[in-house]
């Protein structure tokens, strides 16, 4: 019995490894201790009532903030070991198959736990109160969403302790990934932790594009909506196109795996190149969906900084809807090299090149809104001056890429690595850590500090051309991604060494940031008046933190950027001050099956991970059961009395 | 923080980065910018192409990054015009709407040009020499079907001559690169691709794997080197005269997963390469350049049988005549 | 959109029940936007079929195993259901809650001898030694076939769900929106099954 039992712990824990005996006893202190103070505090009904049964779009965000910069820090430690490995040739710091789970995890949690929640956090600390909304279209199913990111990012990252984790690269391209040559359940969590967490995604989608086509406050035509809710818009096209693709695709690579089946499979009559195929089907517009946000949040961070109105609005419109629908055929250009005709290489270059185009020109709407404005240079404006130059110079080295017969070249060398987290990195992070440093005042009530922010800055500004400007390099040296170790005889060495250095100068500026937010909890400068920045738009109408209901009167629009011109028209006199006239406001209950649900999810991917049928069985089982149980509750939902939204909004200062 | 200066700086710093990068580009060790055959010269031509068509945008728009964010920063001296609500002007939009698309189309003409160019052998004087290239874990074969060599890890060629390489494999998908020589394409098991190489002068240069295939990818490099034509012969006649054949079995090695050191074959089982294709091309059109290794169709349970068997490949080829088109495999979801 | 920012400046507090359709309406426009989803979904297993479709890696073909008289049952079998759904809107939309259940039972039950036609098809071709790791076209069959299968199961459970609240609490706007996204659904996968019929199985004989 107790050798039997020795036998699976060793076939079931990962062993071997004191990194991964460290992370197991951090994990259980960390738990420990939750549970410890939880319980001390008497904490555990606040947590379940106010946070785990939530359906406020705001405290959704929040969670979806954390959770997001956690895995940012899993992300970063991963990238920091691959850059000490790399730092000089032949160093045995990692073994090549560690050091391959450690890329593979890396890429994932980075795209797909890291950029995708941050964004989701930003959409829903966002858009209703841009909208002049009190909530999303479908709050309860918001719920769902987060839960299900929240279960799938932690059933991907129970990979490092317990069964293995996945290294067959971020995509897991076949025949790498199937079980001839990758066994074990590492890439089962690979498969499931995305699954579950890309429902949530694509639920996620459903529900912003009905907020925004249908909740924005009266008077608000689409031509008139901030540009961040158009970014957000084009976001969740992209993401209901796409996302059901991924499905489908990891779908069959497990019944591959698991079922014998032969889609993607070397033998059998499979074809492994349909897997690339569909992949990346999701995977460009995937890169797209991040960005586009990002572009959004610049947008209105530029305008509010630069006090000025947002140039040429109508073409950053056309710009992002036209991204949208130009990254849906350019899939082909990340296999250039599969020795396709040239009529396809053609078409797909040239496709990749249009995108440059609409991208080009919102660079350009940037400038000139800054042009003739007045420049102040707050937190969010310094990371949006920042990525300009560093856009510009990533979204040029993709114009290279895109030049097909030059890619065969740069393809898989480190010269593809350097753009890409340029663009995702000066792009996608900037933008979104603009988006955080822009809006936390409105969800926190009080600003992040400015001297620790400005370290964080620099450094991650100077670590970031330290650590990628000679991967750039080294690309043109012939130094190819995936390498765990490389000779002496390459020259590669110095190199390295400066992108190592510049990756931990980055790390420190992380450090900087939780500091900077640790401090400013207590140190921060309170935001009383709810527009901090002297804002344009309708979120800043509102106190700081704002009131679970967003808006105690539901705001008419008359502009784009209405609240600039609420503000100017008080100040010259003419505005025309209406009778405000309470009204009960009608608000989603909160529920814990989204909750539930997803632990049900995430008992039935376990059980898929680990090829136990039972187990996925029990799991669906609660799935469907959480469902019907939903489908048989009726009442959802209900009235904020007038008396009620007069206290709260006295209590933050407003007197109605 | 000190107003406008800190942006400033920091671009110059980039634009010092990128400048140090370009130079040092002439060293040696920048393999790919320091092309040693036709190919590798073509794309070293698009690549510098490409590296001016983008300075062109963004050597100005750093500049004028630079210039916005200091002449229009919000201090108390500051004389510069503010027009918060100047947010339109068609002609300059339309400007920056056709910088763009200028820029594209001129570099789109070059990328379509040499993108055909590309698939031809680069050098119609001289007849091509033919290389098959199997990438297996974790290591190479070569077999040289018109000397009846074989080498692992190791490529030598004539310089001056330009090779077809056929690639495949009987492992993860791989990518075939030499830097020097040209760009890389993909090795796929059931399939051939096809990539013209050649060296203008002997030489040594360094190939790789450029498509990660798992624990021992880092370890699938290998030396290529071009000599004259006569050296290559005596190469060649060497090969023929030291080492020993390859069997069938000295292949099932092979195959096994593991590291190899350099080895040579005087000869190797005649249709090698083609049974490694076809292996895996069963039931799945096969796609190849248009080569004549086209459609070595089986059934897969007949495959011990009967491989390289001429009357099993005509039989198949025939079923199969419709989807021949080259790229049916490769873009399966475009071609349908 | 101009109706909608109408409504909200009517107030839609005071009116209760108002305020109730238009979250209603709302949840109609989610669903189409999830059958966009799902359309996208089937897209992709109809494509991964259309490149596997030939590959039959020496295994049976689709010619050799199919049985169209059984086929053709389900196709009229489903197709019905769709018409039967049809009518359930129609006695929904005059009203009578107990001819809506009716019809809806109608539908289920058609729906029931679907499915109970498609799994006696794969025990017999499972019987024939078709599975699912034979070839690659027999994964790609059994993956989408089945996908719409599950769909069309996940339907009949939802469908009880409904008649057992429609029972309970009549015609609201609540049930109303239920019934409509529900035969919304079973229209899409009828729509489906067309797809499907003409790809796999007639395409499959010829």
């Amino acid at each position: 019995m107790w050798e039997s039992l020795k036998e699976f712990a060793s076939w079931f824990f990962v062993t071997g490894d004191p990194l991964i005996y460290g992370a197991m006893v951090s994990i259980a202190l960390t738990m420990v201790a939750i549970v410890f103070v939880l319980t001390k505090y008497k904490k555990w009904g606040w947590l379940w009532r106010e946070w785990l049964t939530t359906v406020d779009h705001k405290r959704i965000g929040i969670m979806y903030l954390i959770a997001s910069l956690l895995m940012l820090f899993r992300g970063g430690v991963d990238a920091l070991l691959m850059r000490v490995q790399l730092a000089f040739p032949n160093l045995e710091f990692l073994h090549s198959d560690h050091y391959n789970a450690i890329f593979t995890t890396h890429g994932t949690i980075m795209i797909l736990f890291m950029a995708m929640p941050m964004m989701f956090g930003l959409f829903n600390m966002v858009v209703p109160l841009q909208l002049g909304a009190r909530d999303v279209a479908y709050p309860f199913l918001n719920a769902v969403s987060f839960w299900l990111f929240m279960f799938g990012a932690m059933l991907f990252n129970l990979s490092f302790v317990i069964g293995g984790s996945p290294d067959a690269g971020w995509l897991s391209y076949p025949p790498l990934s199937q079980n001839d040559f990758s066994p074990g359940p590492g890439q089962n969590f690979w498969i499931w932790g995305i699954q579950i967490s890309g429902i949530g995604s694509l639920a996620t989608g459903i529900n912003f594009i009905v907020t925004i086509l249908k909740m924005r406050a009266p008077g608000m035509k689409l031509m008139k909506m901030p540009m961040f809710s158009w970014s957000v818009f084009s976001s969740c096209v992209m993401i209901i196109l796409a996302f059901p693709i991924l499905t489908v695709t990891i779908a069959l690579l497990y019944l591959d795996r698991f079922a014998g089946a032969h889609f993607f499979t070397m033998d059998g009559g499979g074809n492994p190149m349909m897997y690339l195929n569909l992949i990346w089907m999701w995977g460009h517009p995937e890169v797209y969906i991040v960005v586009v946000p990002a572009f959004g949040i610049f947008s209105e961070v530029v305008a509010t900084f630069a006090k000025k109105k947002l140039f040429g609005y109508t073409s950053m419109v056309a710009a992002v809807m036209g991204i949208a629908i130009l990254s849906f055929f350019t899939w082909a250009h990340h296999f250039f090299t599969m020795g396709t005709s040239a009529n396809v290489i053609a078409f797909f270059a040239i496709t990749t090149m249009l995108i440059a185009i609409p991208t080009g020109v919102k660079i350009f709407n940037w400038l000139f809104t800054m042009y003739r404005g007045k420049i102040s240079f707050k937190q969010p404006m310094m990371w949006t001056i920042a990525f300009i130059p560093c856009f510009v110079v990533g979204g040029a080295t993709g114009v290279m890429l895109s030049v097909a017969p030059a890619d065969y070249q740069y393809h898989n060398s480190y010269f593809l690595i350097a753009h890409f987290h340029q663009v995702l990195i000066g792009g996608v992070v900037f933008g979104y850590l603009a988006g955080i440093y822009y809006w936390w005042p409105k969800l926190f009530g009080f600003k992040l500090d400015e001297k620790l922010g400005a370290w964080g800055f620099w450094l991650w500004n100077i670590g970031f051309y330290v650590c990628f400007m000679p991967q750039y390099a080294l690309g043109f040296m012939g130094m190819t991604r995936r390498y765990y170790t490389y000779g002496w005889d390459l020259g590669w060495e110095p190199l390295n060494l400066v992108s190592t250095v510049g990756a931990f100068l980055m790390g420190a500026g992380f450090v900087f940031q939780v500091w900077q937010i640790t401090y400013s909890i207590k140190h921060g400068e309170r935001d009383t008046t709810g527009d901090p920045w002297n804002g344009r738009t309708l979120e800043w109408s509102i106190p700081s933190p704002a009131p679970f209901y967003n808006f105690a009167v539901v705001p008419q629009v008359k502009e784009l950027d209405d609240f600039w011109r609420v503000k100017e028209e008080k100040a010259n006199g003419t505005y025309k001050e209406e009778p405000v006239h309470l009204e009960p406001i009608h608000m989603p209950k909160n529920s814990g099956l989204p909750f539930i649900m997803s632990v049900c999810w995430f008992i039935a991917g376990f059980g898929f991970v680990w090829e136990w049928t039972w187990m996925a069985v029990i799991g669906m089982v609660g799935v469907a059961l959480v469902m019907w149980a939903r489908s048989f509750q009726y009442d959802t939902d209900y009235y904020v009395p007038v008396d009620e939204v007069r206290r709260t909004e006295a209590s933050l200062g407003r007197v109605y | 923080m000190s107003g406008g200066k800190w942006p400033r700086r920091l671009q110059l710093a980039v634009l010092a980065a990128l400048a140090s990068i370009m130079l040092a580009g002439c060293g040696s060790d920048y393999v790919v910018l320091n092309p040693k055959g036709p190919v590798a010269q073509t794309q070293y031509d698009l690549i510098m192409i490409s590296i001016i068509l983008c300075s062109i945008i963004i050597i100005p728009v750093i500049a004028l990054t630079a210039f916005i964010v200091y002449r229009y920063r919000d201090t108390p001296n500051n004389k510069a015009t503010y027009k918060p609500n100047w947010a339109h002007s068609t002609k300059l939009e339309v400007i920056w709407w056709s910088i763009p698309i200028v820029i594209i189309a001129i570099l789109g003409y070059f990328t379509v040009r040499d993108t055909y160019a590309l698939k031809e052998n680069p050098n119609k004087e001289v007849q091509p020499m033919v290389i098959q290239v199997t990438s297996l874990d974790w290591k190479w074969l070569f077999t040289y079907p018109e000397q009846n060599i074989a080498t692992v890890n190791y490529l030598q060629i004539p310089a001056g001559v330009p090779v077809q390489f056929q690639i495949s494999a009987e492992a993860p998908m791989n990518s075939f690169w030499v830097p020097e020589l040209g760009g890389q394409i993909y090795a796929m098991a059931g399939m051939t691709t096809e990539l013209y190489l050649q060296a203008d002068h002997p030489g040594e240069f360094q190939g790789r794997g450029a498509n990660f295939t798992g624990e021992g990818f880092a370890h699938m490099q290998f030396n290529v080197k071009a000599t004259s034509q006569d050296e290559f012969d005596q190469w060649v006649k060497e090969v023929k005269g030291t080492t020993p054949a390859m069997s069938k079995e000295d292949y099932e090695q092979l195959r096994k997963p593991g590291l190899s050191e350099v080895l040579t074959y005087s000869s190797f089982p005649e249709g090698l390469f083609e049974e490694i294709v076809s292996k895996y091309s069963h039931g799945h059109p096969m796609e190849t350049g248009g080569s004549m290794h086209d459609s070595m169709h089986m059934d897969g349970d007949k495959k011990e049988s009967a491989p390289g068997s001429e009357a099993g490949e005509k039989k198949d080829e025939s079923a199969h005549s419709t989807h021949h088109m080259p790229n049916t495999a490769m873009t399966p979801v475009m071609s349908h | 959109m101009q109706q909608v920012a109408n409504n909200h400046e009517h107030g839609h507090a005071h009116d209760h029940e108002h305020g109730h359709e238009d979250h209603e309406q709302l949840k109609v426009l989610g669903f189409w936007i999830f059958l966009v989803t799902d359309c996208i979904l089937f897209g992709s297993l109809f494509a991964t079929y259309a490149v596997l479709m030939h590959s039959y890696a020496g295994g049976p073909t689709g010619k050799e195993l199919f049985e169209l008289p059984g086929v053709i049952a389900s196709t009229f079998i489903l197709l019905t259901s769709s018409f039967t759904s049809g009518l359930a809107i129609l006695a929904m939309n005059k009203g009578k809650v107990k001819e809506l259940i009716g019809w809806l039972v109608v539908t289920a039950l058609l729906g029931l001898s679907f499915i109970g036609l498609e799994i006696s098809e794969f025990t017999h071709l499972v019987h024939e030694g078709a599975t699912m790791s034979t070839s690659a076209f027999w994964s790609a069959f059994f993956t989408l076939v089945g996908t719409h299968g599950v769909h069309v199961s996940v339907g009949l459970f939802w469908m009880v769900a409904i008649m057992m609240q429609l029972r309970r609490r009549g015609l609201t706007p609540v049930t109303r929106r239920k019934v409509t996204t529900l035969s919304l659904y079973w229209h899409f996968l009828d729509v489906v099954w067309i797809f499907l019929f003409t790809v796999v199985y007639l395409m499959g004989v010829m």
